[in-house]
């Protein structure tokens, strides 16, 4: 399977959530800011529940915080 | 840099000054001592580096905490989330995978006949070696991602 790479759109959904801060989304998804900071970065791509939770957080679907970078061919 | 990078790197200076200077006391004690008993010295030494290690580093991590929050003036929570604990997991085999390597080439010197001493201090660096590279480990993965 060909490598690809994750995406997100947090800064930008933060943004239009009332500028929402990292500690904001951090507390209301269970982690650390630094968590989020690393995600937001694309260091860290999170396991499958946390991601459906900053989906449930901004009250978007899951694509819309996440996407596939590099199209597999 | 942030807290856990900082902490990575308090750990790892705590690590550095207390495995050195236990195994200098230790050696200083061997030449001085010279025991009769070599295996009941190396054992004991061994058996007093881990309650003397897990106090020396508890304090540490406090006078730490101390004074990030102090030099920070924000006191952060200390909880472990999925990443935390991933990473942890991931510095904690790099740590097994030293010890591991040092155990066997502790078991080589005893095949090939070496004084028990050179066994015995041979698992002493190696597992020096497991919590130097436990701190290093976990620095990289925080800087650099899992």
């Amino acid at each position: 399977m060909a490598k690809f790479s994750i995406g997100n759109n947090i800064r930008k959904l933060r943004f239009n959530a009332n500028e929402m801060t990292q500690q904001e989304l951090a507390e209301k998804v269970g982690v650390t800011r630094q968590t989020i900071v690393a995600i937001e970065k694309g260091k860290y791509s999170p396991s499958l529940e946390l991601a459906f939770g900053i989906a449930l957080a901004f009250n978007v679907p899951l694509e819309e915080v996440f996407y596939v970078e590099n199209n597999p061919p | 840099m942030s807290y856990q990078e900082r902490r990575s790197i308090a750990s790892l200076i705590s690590t550095l000054l207390i495995g050195g200077a236990y195994l200098l006391y230790v050696l200083q004690r061997y030449q001085a001592d010279a025991p009769a008993n070599e295996l009941h010295f190396w054992a004991s030494a061994i058996l007093i580096m881990i309650p003397v290690y897990i106090l020396l580093k508890i304090v540490a991590i406090i006078v730490f905490t101390i004074l990030n929050t102090i030099a920070t003036r924000v006191q952060e929570p200390d909880i472990a989330d999925e990443r935390d604990r991933l990473i942890e997991l991931k510095s904690v085999r790099s740590s097994y995978y030293t010890f591991m390597f040092g155990f066997v080439l502790a078991m080589f010197t005893a095949v090939l006949s070496m004084p028990a001493s050179t066994l015995f201090l041979v698992l002493i660096i190696s597992l020096l070696a497991a919590m130097i590279l436990y701190d290093v480990a976990q620095f990289y993965f925080y800087r650099r991602g899992v």
